[in-house]
């Protein structure tokens, strides 16, 4: 096992000044390292009114009703942990690799450590993250949320998380990252890699809500067995700086099932470059990416790429953008790579802006021009995200509806 | 209720409408015949305000205000509602949630009125994605009784409705245009007719609607000129009988 760690520190260490394929070039030397510690929290609702504002629109309910555990990461301070379930474990994952040896099979190996720079620095920068572990046949009722906070301006998060759901579980996560309203610029580094067992079930649904100045760098990577289902949803709708990922799903196991929604709105002064990939690696796999982008004046780019290496393997993918001012960018890039007979493989892209014989249609049932643009947004941005438990469906549409920006 | 005075209408660089001139009053349903291409859905368009449609020249009046410059919402809120014959499909908005933001602070029996017209299992599907033409016509007629508009305009209400749904579709139009037959006993017909407040101008090409909504007036429009106003079944049986060209001679 120490030799095994070594060997991923060296990497590391090689690919400290590795650019990133996508994104502009961050120097991290910018950032603040060193963190003000934060003590414990025993009860998320003692945080104040303006910080459980911007935990709520993360997603992330205070209050812990209809959760089956919370874990909550202020800087780089582990400061809340709490399970209502048996069958779950959840614990920084610096504790976990510290707990358990076989965990360092985990690390690094959906994701590259030497990806690039970012990946090199968590790795040896690393604080926390969370370990999130679910056991063989456990299904959980309620949505798990873990919280990924910044409170101190300037500072550098860096993290690396590690979802497990064993054979035959069924996991929620909601995942919110988000910064402290006295925050203002910031970087959030985070890698995330999932394990989906042998038929197992695992939606993650990730709610950033970072600062105008905040740039962002998540790299994460699922590996799904056989039979396995992976559901991924992100939303973004507030500003940020400069964000890029591009997470990625290998499906190895026969009749495995990946899908992503992604949900981007960039305001002026936002540049987002979010796609999502799949590989699919055994037969009966199948794929589908949905996005739906909004610019009101930032840049988005949208990537998708699919992978069909194996014979009756079935993707599609589908990138939808509105342009809703006189300024502003969409770039949807859909990819589609068969490597063999025997792939479906499908996509369907469209940018614009919104019709007016729409906006006028339901204006003449008596809606001001503002209220009915506002109606065909929300309808826009409603991907109908399916497999959902009803609860996590109702936090999505509350985040989408909460924003109020249109 | 509706007084259209000398109207003409352009839609991009073409006259569309060239000389109309129509009174509709309270209680009173008028039909539009006329060909394809002959301005009807334009009249209707530039009645509701769609920005497309330029007035040129006249005016529109509605309950006494003057309208031709009037937004289509305004002119909604004021009272005039509209079937569209093609609308758009508006995706991710559920029919359910259309409806319900035609009565804004309203209490409607949504899942009632849907029943009304066998409507139900599309309430939660995307506003008319994919609905069949006589579908189409159930959704417009489910957001106009949400709507609840004085003077309806009617866009070839029966067009791509199968049989069976057409009396249906014909008995919504009646309650919404307070046509109901009988029930009311207490009332002789004629007081039930001097009672009725709301109007209707509706566009039919087969005249079938007609078996089933009485019509007070019938017009042609023939080439952008509003003519042959009169007896609605004499003048379709005329049509039916001569064709359009005739109109034409009516005209001069």
């Amino acid at each position: 096992m120490k030799g095994a760690r070594e060997n991923k520190l060296q990497r590391a260490r090689d690919a400290v000044k590795k650019t990133a394929l996508f994104g502009e070039d961050l120097d991290l030397g910018r950032f603040i390292h060193e963190a003000h510690l934060h003590s414990n929290i025993k009860d998320l609702s003692s945080l104040s009114e303006l910080d459980k504002k911007e935990l709520l629109t993360a997603g992330v309910d205070p209050d812990i009703k209809g959760r089956s555990g919370s874990f909550m990461q202020i800087d780089h301070s582990v400061v809340h942990q709490d399970i209502f379930q048996d069958g779950l474990e959840i614990m920084s994952t610096s504790e976990a690799r510290e707990k358990y040896d076989w965990l360092e099979d985990y690390y690094w190996r959906a994701v590259a450590v030497d990806t690039d720079k970012y990946t090199a620095r968590v790795e040896l920068h690393q604080e926390h993250g969370y370990f999130i572990r679910v056991l063989p046949g456990v299904k959980t009722a309620f949505p798990l949320q873990a919280c990924l906070f910044t409170a101190q301006n300037g500072l550098a998060q860096e993290v690396h998380n590690i979802v497990i759901a064993e054979e035959g579980s069924e996991l929620h996560i909601i995942s919110g990252c988000a910064s402290s309203h006295e925050v203002k610029a910031g970087l959030h580094i985070g890698v995330s890699e999932f394990y989906v067992k042998k038929g197992a079930k695992l939606s993650f649904t990730m709610i950033h809500n970072w600062a105008e100045e905040f740039a962002v760098r998540p790299r994460s990577a699922t590996i799904v067995e056989e039979n396995g289902v992976f559901l991924s949803n992100y939303v973004c709708m507030k500003p940020v700086k400069t964000l890029q990922m591009y997470p990625t799903t290998f499906l190895l196991g026969a009749n495995a099932v990946a899908r992503y929604n992604t949900i981007l709105v960039a305001v002026p002064g936002s540049f987002m470059d979010v796609g999502s990939r799949v590989y699919l690696k055994a037969p009966g796999t199948r794929a589908e990416m949905i996005a739906r982008t909004i610019t009101t004046g930032g840049d988005v780019i949208n990537r998708g790429h699919i992978v069909g290496e194996v014979a009756d393997s079935k993707g599609h993918l589908e990138c939808h953008g509105l342009i809703l001012s006189k300024k502003g960018l969409i770039y949807a890039v859909p990819e589609l790579e068969g490597r063999v007979s025997g792939v479906d493989l499908s996509h369907e892209a469209a940018v614009g802006k919104i019709a007016q014989e729409e906006i006028e249609y339901m204006m003449s049932r008596g809606m001001s021009e503002g209220d009915a643009t506002a109606a065909i947004v929300r309808g826009f941005l409603n991907v109908d995200i399916m497999g959902l438990p009803a609860e996590l469906q109702q936090e999505i549409d509350k985040t989408v509806n909460m924003q109020g920006m249109f | 209720m509706l007084r259209i005075e000398n109207l003409k209408v352009s839609l991009g660089d073409r006259e569309v409408l060239k000389e109309v001139n129509l009174e509709i009053k309270p209680g009173e349903v008028h039909v539009l015949f006329g060909p394809n291409g002959s301005g009807k859905t334009s009249l209707l368009m530039t009645l509701m305000g769609f920005s497309n449609y330029r007035v040129t020249e006249g005016t529109i009046n509605f309950k006494g205000r003057d309208i031709t410059g009037m937004s289509i919402d305004e002119r909604a809120r004021l009272g005039i509602g509209m079937s569209f014959q093609r609308p758009p499909t508006i995706k991710g908005l559920k029919t359910r949630q259309m409806v319900a933001l035609c009565s804004p602070g309203k209490e409607i029996q949504l899942e009632e009125m849907a029943n009304r017209l066998n409507f139900e299992s599309f309430l939660d599907r995307d506003l008319n994605s994919g609905f069949s033409g006589g579908e189409i016509k159930r959704s417009e007629l489910l957001q106009l009784m949400a709507q609840n508009p004085d003077l309806i305009l009617l866009d070839e209400p029966e067009s791509g409705v199968d049989l069976e749904s057409i009396s249906l579709i014909g008995e919504v139009i009646n309650e919404l245009l307070e046509r109901k037959p009988g029930k009311d006993h207490a009332a002789s017909s004629r007081e039930r007719r001097s009672k009725r407040a709301k109007a209707g101008l509706l566009i039919t090409h087969t005249g079938y609607i007609l078996n089933y909504v009485d019509a007070d007036v019938g017009h042609v429009l023939y080439d952008g000129f509003l003519s042959c106003h009169g007896n609605p079944r004499e003048t379709l049986r005329c049509i039916q009988d001569m064709g359009y060209q005739e109109c034409m001679r009516c005209m001069v």
